[in-house]
């Protein structure tokens, strides 16, 4: 193990030096894309839809939502942004003539994308405070299930970036399977009002689920023991993709 | 005499079943500037990897600073600088953040590392645009923040792998100044190019490396007087009037890359006589050089292109 805290916050910061310059363009679309979504569906789709899951359609969406913002500012860093530094710009050569090891710019690396998804989840919940979607202060739970959330997509990403051979790839990633896990992880419908028990067997592998029913109880103020299960697969998966990921970031950088 | 800053004794590297170093030997003594010398894929970046820890021989031993490398990477490399021969630099920002964002990585703390920073924004001549993000400025501009930056933790050993690549002649002049004022300050300088009138002006030390070993090494004066004569005649002529030329001139070493010929001799006067008598009234130019360390590098390396792929 030569993972060493004070060297991998200094990858965490350079990270923090450039998006300090580059915030301002960065933030505005990744923040309003679950806004938008919010009020079309929310207010658009559920003037026709009187409750679901036991509350108005768009409180049922806002849990979930804070996820998908949290999922997506985490995976933006962790897919483009880690391939172009690792194979256009070799920012982790140059880092490796220094003292940091591989352990440490995966920490630092993972660390940021933790923090992207804390700006994006903790932006949005902020707009969900302000229009009364959050109810207090059960829903502060939530704030302990964007950083998570950002984790175990910062894990899922960082492994798939290290291993794909072009950056054609992420197109992949991002349609084929960060939009079916948005569509199908109980944010725009209670999985177990629609699904048969097999296929919600099949649901339970699905990433994001597990931080979406974490919000959901969060916001509801109302835990049963599937929180524990929910808890285990988020810290166990990320836990195992970034013990993969150690292996692939040694392989990448050194010979 | 001082322990050697770096000392490699039967460095092996293997990528699959491609030699890349072969049983290299290298000692690079404290506060002096020495060249590792070889074409295209003789190894040279592959040896400069092995010297800061991120590729690790397949066999062999190196030390650096007295210390195994394989056991003390941080301690190793917190004494080191490297410049890549890819420029690492974050566009958005300016010379003096990179700096800064550098300096991090050593884990240099304010104020200390914001004097650093100036320091070498003077050192380099960074100053007059210091503030503008890198993506506006020149190629030379680029490459001087560069090596600024690994100048930033005080190197005792500086790695320059081909640092002058692509640069005008005034900015390789300025660089090679600051280089020697390093040197004199006591930092020891492994540099690898292949401008041979670098290696000569600038190094107190080369080695040549071909097919991973080293296949000479020395001052680069001692070079050119072990190994060849001292005066170099270049011209052109075809293999037939070569034999006649130099039917009866028992000379050293020859090379030739195409029509042009370039032959080593103690005393060049003889053979100018005689091909000006060939050629009649129509003369042919003739170069007469002293001969100097490119001479040497072909004449180890060879003209021939496919001898290193």
């Amino acid at each position: 193990m030569s993972l060493s805290l004070p060297y991998a916050l200094s990858v965490w910061r350079r990270n923090a030096a450039l998006y300090k310059r580059t915030w301002k363009w960065n933030i505005l679309p990744n923040f309003f894309e679950p806004v938008f979504y919010l009020f079309s569906i929310g207010i658009g789709v559920g003037a026709y839809v009187s409750e679901m899951g036991g509350t108005s359609y768009i409180a049922f969406l806002a849990p979930g939502l804070v996820c998908v913002a949290a999922m997506n500012g985490a995976s933006f860093e962790v897919t483009y942004n880690i391939y172009v530094r690792l194979v256009f710009e070799k920012a982790y050569d140059a880092m490796l003539t220094t003292p940091i090891e591989p352990d440490d710019v995966l920490a630092g690396e993972v660390l940021w994308a933790v923090t992207r998804a804390g700006i994006y989840g903790g932006c949005f919940f902020v707009v969900l405070l302000l229009f009364g979607l959050a109810p207090l202060p059960s829903s502060f739970w939530a704030l302990f299930v964007i950083p998570l959330t950002g984790l175990l997509f910062a894990a899922i990403g960082v492994v798939f970036s290290l291993r794909i051979p072009n950056i054609d790839m992420f197109s992949f990633y991002f349609t084929l399977f960060l939009t079916p896990l948005f569509l199908f992880s109980d944010v725009f419908f209670p999985l177990r009002e629609r699904l048969t028990q097999p296929w919600l067997w099949v649901a339970e592998a699905l990433p994001l689920l597990h931080p979406v029913r974490l919000a959901r109880a969060s916001f509801k103020g109302e835990f049963s023991l599937i929180v524990l299960w929910d808890l285990a697969y988020t810290l166990g998966m990320s836990l195992l993709l970034l013990l993969w990921a150690r292996r692939s970031v040694r392989a990448r950088l050194t010979n | 005499m001082a322990r050697p800053v770096v000392q490699a004794r039967g460095l092996t590297k293997m990528f699959g079943a491609r030699l890349a170093v072969d049983h290299l030997d290298l000692d690079v003594p404290a506060r002096v500037c020495f060249g590792l010398l070889g074409p295209n894929g003789a190894g040279k970046t592959t040896t400069l990897r092995m010297i800061y820890g991120v590729t690790w021989p397949t066999s062999g031993t190196i030390r650096v600073f007295g210390m195994d490398i394989g056991h003390h990477v941080r301690a190793v490399r917190s004494r080191l600088g490297v410049t890549l021969q890819q420029n690492v630099l974050i566009e958005a920002l300016s010379p003096k953040e990179n700096l800064l964002v550098f300096g991090r990585y050593h884990l240099l703390r304010e104020p200390e590392l914001s004097r650093r920073a100036e320091e070498l924004i003077d050192f380099l001549e960074l100053r007059s645009h210091a503030h503008l993000p890198v993506r506006q400025l020149s190629g030379g501009f680029q490459r001087r923040l560069a090596i600024a930056l690994s100048l930033i933790n005080g190197p005792e050993l500086l790695i320059l792998d081909e640092p002058t690549t692509g640069l005008d002649p005034a900015v390789r002049l300025a660089l090679w100044s600051r280089i020697r004022e390093l040197r004199a300050a006591g930092t020891t300088v492994v540099i690898t190019t292949h401008y041979m009138d670098e290696a000569q002006r600038l190094c107190d030390q080369v080695a040549v490396v071909s097919s991973g070993k080293v296949i000479a090494s020395g001052a680069p004066t001692d070079l050119i007087s072990t190994r060849l004569a001292p005066e170099a005649v270049e011209l052109d002529c075809t293999p037939g009037e070569e034999a006649v030329l130099l039917d009866r001139v028992a000379s050293g070493r020859r090379l030739r890359v195409g029509k042009r010929l370039m032959l080593y001799l103690d005393d060049a006067a003889d053979l100018i006589e005689r091909v000006r008598r060939l050629d009649g009234g129509d003369r042919r130019p003739i170069i007469v050089r002293p001969t100097n360390l490119e001479d040497v590098y072909l004449s180890l390396t060879g003209t021939n292109l496919e001898a290193n792929p």
